[in-house]
């Protein structure tokens, strides 16, 4: 029995923007639910790979600003230099706390806030990176009744961080990095 | 009898405890048991000490609590309440862990570069400006503007009020010292937000500090200043506020903005942090954009 989901979060460091080049524009134009995104990134990286993946993907991508709500239809990358969470009531808030595994944004920061706030109606899914950042939020997921995927260590760019995540027993669905949007869609029941 | 109601009782007392059992180890469950310690907690630190965090954004703030509670190597976020109404030295830490004090001199050089073409030839055109700078922290955006403003030969035609709730970051933003390993990141911001001279200039280094010139604080009072719990500063021609709005929820962020307003002269300046916006609070009809990447507003007109 998979319960209504709600909301995508992803995490994805090394390699990351093929990756995104590769599955965001995968998601059609009626994808009904918010995709949340974490790359890690230095603060001033951020207009170009959000002007190139609105060039490439159906839905719109943007940077949330502070206390943006949270709707379908848009993929949010977080803004570089800041830690991106959700607030019970469905809004990003950002903050400058310190870097948590040596970055900020942060994927365990979203991840386990996006946890919190959504529990079971989540979806989070570590990708590609060299990183041990996710390892918790993923296990925060899942413990909250999320559904939870992890990139093939196999065919990853670099494996390090789906390898740490699926150490942890935490994920559900291990997966090629092209079959994950068909993925999502058949568990919206599509 | 006797002997199965007091089995039967055994078995009533153990169904009871297996359910406080799995209770306790639904993750759910334990999230509003978090959520109630954490409002407790927030009310006592209002009510014992009169720092009002109730309204900050919820989710950072769990966070640095729940980093709290793994240095002060308690078992439950509760147990700080005692030691927060008993314990002066917790108290202290305490106050510090859960205040966000990051900052660097010139961040996003791209604003004070804005600043410097855009607003200066205005404040030049008044034969004196006020400047409120709102949750300042260590003080390092200061000495930034200290600096822009001297450059552009506003600084001896200027008053700036540099606030903030915690006296401990007033104290170092009032002695300007700060780590001589900042300076490489402060030296290229500065270059890169317009800088025209040797930033090595404005400071004196010694052993692994650096101490600001004693000048750039001619102009600067420093005040302590909570923006959740004190009034107006009148007749501002610029408010700075960076990256201070992030950390409350919506409804103290409307109340700090309207503090705002009102403290701005008309056409005066509200500067905001590069990911803050005033377009989802009750205060954005008041004011016109300037520099829309720079977070940098004017208000259009007075507050009825």
């Amino acid at each position: 029995m998979i319960s209504e989901l709600k909301a995508i979060a992803i995490g994805v460091s090394a390699g990351g923007f093929n990756a995104l080049h590769r599955i965001l524009p995968m998601f059609r134009s009626d994808f009904i639910l918010p995709i949340m995104v974490v790359q890690h990134r230095k603060a001033d990286q951020e207009s170009y790979l959000i002007t190139s993946l609105n060039d490439k993907c159906q839905l719109s991508v943007k940077e949330p600003l502070d206390k943006t709500k949270i709707e379908p239809g848009n993929i949010y990358i977080a803004p570089g230099g800041y830690h991106l969470l959700v607030e019970k009531d469905y809004y990003f808030s950002l903050s400058v706390d310190p870097p948590v595994c040596y970055c900020r944004p942060s994927i365990d920061v979203l991840f386990e806030s996006a946890a919190e706030a959504f529990g079971s109606t989540l979806v989070g899914i570590i990708l590609t990176g060299a990183n041990f950042d996710g390892t918790k939020g993923i296990k925060r997921i899942k413990s909250l009744g999320g559904i939870t995927i992890a990139e093939n260590p196999e065919t990853a760019e670099i494996n390090y961080m789906p390898r740490s995540a699926i150490k942890t027993n935490a994920v559900d669905h291990i997966l090629n990095l092209d079959d994950i949007p068909g993925f999502i869609e058949k568990l919206l029941g599509k | 009898m006797a002997m199965e109601s007091s089995n039967n009782m055994n078995i009533l007392i153990q169904d009871i405890e297996d359910g406080l059992d799995t209770e306790e180890l639904s993750e759910e469950k334990a999230i509003d048991h978090e959520d109630i310690e954490i409002r407790l907690i927030l009310e006592t630190v209002k009510l014992v000490h009169g720092y009002d965090f109730t309204n900050y954004a919820y989710a950072s703030m769990k966070r640095r609590l729940e980093k709290n509670l793994d240095e002060s190597g308690l078992e439950k976020l509760s147990e700080m309440i005692p030691l927060i109404i008993h314990d002066k030295d917790f108290f202290r830490r305490f106050l510090h862990n859960i205040s966000v004090n990051f900052t660097e001199m010139f961040r996003d050089p791209h604003f004070f570069l804005s600043i410097r073409q855009m607003i200066i030839p205005y404040l030049k055109t008044y034969p004196f400006v006020k400047i409120w700078a709102a949750g300042i922290s260590t003080g390092e955006e200061i000495y930034s503007l200290a600096i822009l403003f001297r450059e552009e030969g506003i600084y001896d035609n200027c008053i700036i009020y540099a606030t903030d709730f915690n006296d401990n970051v007033l104290e170092i933003a009032r002695d300007g010292i700060y780590p001589a390993a900042d300076m490489k990141l402060n030296t290229a911001n500065y270059q890169r937000s317009g800088g025209k001279e040797s930033f090595a200039g404005y400071y004196h280094a010694g052993y692994d500090s650096v101490i600001f010139d004693s000048s750039l604080k001619k102009n600067i009072v420093f005040a302590n200043h909570n923006l959740v719990t004190d009034g107006v500063f009148g007749e501002m021609n610029m408010v700075i506020c960076r990256n201070v709005l992030i950390y409350f929820n919506k409804k103290l962020q409307d109340h700090v903005l309207e503090l705002f307003s009102q403290s701005l002269r008309r056409n005066g300046f509200l500067c905001l942090g590069a990911k803050e916006s005033l377009e989802f609070s009750t205060s954005a009809p008041l004011y016109s954009v300037v520099d829309k990447a720079a977070r940098i507003f004017k208000k259009k007109r007075d507050v009825l």
